[in-house]
């Protein structure tokens, strides 16, 4: 910087102006966390402190929400109840308080994996396809490379919902509704588009003078992408893979109007969680909140190329 | 970015020995056969899952084919389906209901985010992480969000109603946030900035980010006043990345269908019945394939024109 003694007040506002600033900013933050930390703390409520009026700050913490998630339970007469031998663990003992036992595990266990096993093969699938395709763009001419790039990224112009009815009959043709192979072959269509822009983006940045200088020392073509460039790409990789996981994970659209049982995965199942009195907001909260860990820790990760990955590589940090 | 100094003796030998050219058509796959093996995966998986589908939605669009009924005689019914949705007061309506949607959740976020994105920009000690947690609501499943929200908003115990009767006097049980007629559509908006005014604040981020010091210098110089240099420097420069960012919101607003799915499922009555809702109601509870692959058909290409005119409209306030 200059040494313009205006030129600092622009470079650095003033203390004053950083406080309030801070301030405004911080407020918002507090504010718009208030709804997850809300639904955390739920999590550990029991069914009638979450439900009381006025809002419970804090309750008597209990894993009741948690066991309700997590297992199914049957009301027992008070005699059946006396005979049982004592309680071997947490949920046994929550249940047995509210004169019910434990009759099995929930759904929610393979809901979640069905969102794993969905997620992460898509994002696998989208990763290896669109990270072929980005250095084919990135690197060769290829015949209408710009109308291709504009006809990947429109694909994600399309409703889900006008899809999602032909996609809904050709799956069932096919045998591949409410499979999870379906449901993976179609999130990474979806995410197809995002990770050839980004990874195109990340390549373009890696120099050319890499690939020459290894075909040079008697590298082929190929050898130099697999041996030079990929791993330069390798945190464009590794970012673009995240971005993928995340909006795998978070659908809903398809998944509610395509899964109904085997393929489900959690997005639909969490709603649908239902105690004796209505909602399960315990068990419902503590659902949300096994599923948003994660993304809280992905957030942390991404941080540094966040905007590239919402905006498709059009705008960099 | 790259870590690029274990590289550079490679680059430095590679510049002083052959041209590059004369190396890359020496060995192996030709560079015309890499590019079509690898680009055409991923055309391949693009044409069989949403070119095939779209083509498909075409072809029904012009049937009275329902998919609950695959043995039932399909009949060409050419344009019809296109007139009565056009002719249609319930599509107007829902068309309505999106349009105020896109217009009210788009102006207050772009506000909201652009304020916060500029106050952002003062560098505050501490701002990378507070921007980091503002940033968390846009990364989470609008499956979850319209879930909480639902619980925030009940009315005889959610933490919503009894903040703003805390706030207000009114007393928490007198509104019901998504079952009441004038509250229904405010509630999707509130839920919508909720969520997203943090995806328009980091675009404006980005854009207040690229603006030259040197030119807050020269204005300085001038005696522009603070006032000023934010209407004549900030909000020009940084309104091509405010445009984006509208431009981004708009398209995924206009196939909103998560959240009010799961708030109101439309209604009260038809209040919050937007387009995507409609339409799932058309080709998944009343089974109209063709009617409902017609409705589709308008909306994405309603989507794409308006798309279209507004980058150009973004190409020229880029250009100016």
């Amino acid at each position: 910087m200059t040494g313009l003694a205006t030129a600092h007040s622009v470079v650095d506002p003033s203390p004053l102006v950083k406080r309030i600033a801070a301030g405004v900013v911080i407020a918002y933050a507090l504010i718009t966390l208030v709804p997850l930390l809300w639904i955390v703390m739920t999590g550990f409520k029991s069914p009638s402190d979450a439900i009381a009026y006025p809002p419970k700050l804090v309750g008597e913490p209990t894993l009741e929400g948690y066991c309700n998630l997590f297992t199914t339970r049957t009301r027992q007469t008070p005699e059946y109840m006396a005979k049982l031998p004592p309680a071997t663990d947490v949920c046994d003992r929550v249940s047995r308080g509210r004169n019910m036992v434990v009759a099995g595990p929930s759904n929610y266990i393979p809901r979640y994996v069905n969102s794993l096993v969905i997620a992460f093969g898509s994002t696998a699938l989208s990763v290896v396809l669109g990270t072929l395709a980005a250095y084919a763009f990135s690197r060769f001419k290829v015949p209408l490379k710009d109308d291709l790039m504009f006809f990947i990224l429109s694909t994600r112009m399309m409703p889900p919902i006008a899809v999602a009815i032909p996609i809904y009959l050709m799956y069932r043709e096919l045998g591949l509704s409410d499979t999870r192979l379906g449901m993976i072959l179609l999130y990474t269509s979806v995410n197809i588009s995002l990770a050839v822009w980004l990874l195109k983006g990340f390549m373009d940045e890696i120099p050319r003078e890499y690939e020459d200088a290894a075909m040079v020392d008697g590298y082929t073509r190929l050898q130099a992408f697999f041996k030079v460039v990929l791993p330069q790409a390798t945190t464009g990789i590794v970012a673009t893979a995240i971005f993928c996981l995340i909006f795998a994970w978070n659908e809903y659209a398809f998944a509610v109007l395509l899964t109904s049982g085997t393929a489900q995965t959690a997005p639909p199942f969490i709603p649908i969680i239902i105690g004796e009195g209505g909602q399960d907001w315990p068990a419902v909260a503590a659902g949300t909140t096994l599923f948003l860990i994660p993304i809280v820790v992905f957030t942390v990760l991404l941080r540094k190329h966040l905007l590239r990955g919402i905006t498709f590589g059009a705008v960099r940090k | 970015m790259t870590d690029q100094t274990g590289l550079s003796g490679l680059v430095d030998r590679a510049a002083m020995v052959t041209p590059p050219v004369v190396a890359r058509r020496a060995r192996g796959l030709s560079e015309r056969a890499i590019a079509w093996l690898f680009i055409t995966p991923t055309m391949l998986l693009l044409l069989a899952i949403n070119i095939f589908p779209l083509i498909w939605t075409i072809r029904l669009s012009f049937t009275n084919y329902r998919a609950n009924r695959p043995n039932a005689t399909v009949l060409d019914v050419g344009l019809a389906n296109y007139q009565s949705i056009l002719t249609d007061p319930d599509v107007w309506a829902a068309m309505t209901v999106t349009a105020r949607f896109v217009f009210w959740s788009i102006l207050i976020q772009t506000v909201l985010g652009f304020t916060l994105a500029w106050l952002i920009d003062k560098k505050f000690r501490g701002h990378g992480l507070w921007t980091t947690l503002i940033l968390l609501p846009m990364m989470l499943s609008p499956a979850v969000v319209g879930n909480f929200w639902t619980f925030l908003y009940q009315p005889q115990i959610g933490l919503f109603n009894y903040v703003i009767s805390a706030a207000t006097g009114a007393p928490a049980s007198s509104f019901q946030m998504l079952a009441q007629v004038p509250l229904a559509p405010w509630a999707i908006v509130i839920v919508d900035t909720w969520m997203w005014t943090p995806y328009v604040m980091l675009i404006c981020l980005a854009g207040l980010r690229s603006i030259p010091d040197y030119i807050y210098e020269a204005a300085e110089v001038d005696r522009a006043s603070p006032w000023r240099q934010f209407w004549s420097i900030t909000l020009p420069m940084a309104l091509p990345f405010i445009m984006l960012a509208v431009l981004f919101r708009g398209i995924e607003n206009f196939k909103m269908f998560d959240m009010v799915n799961l708030l109101t499922g439309g209604g009260p009555g038809s209040t919050t019945e937007v387009a995507s809702i409609t339409l799932k109601r058309e080709a998944f509870e009343k089974w109209r394939t063709g009617y409902s692959s017609a409705f589709a058909i308008i909306l994405f290409v309603t989507v794409f024109g308006l798309a279209n005119i507004y980058v150009k409209a973004l190409n020229r306030v880029k250009n100016r």
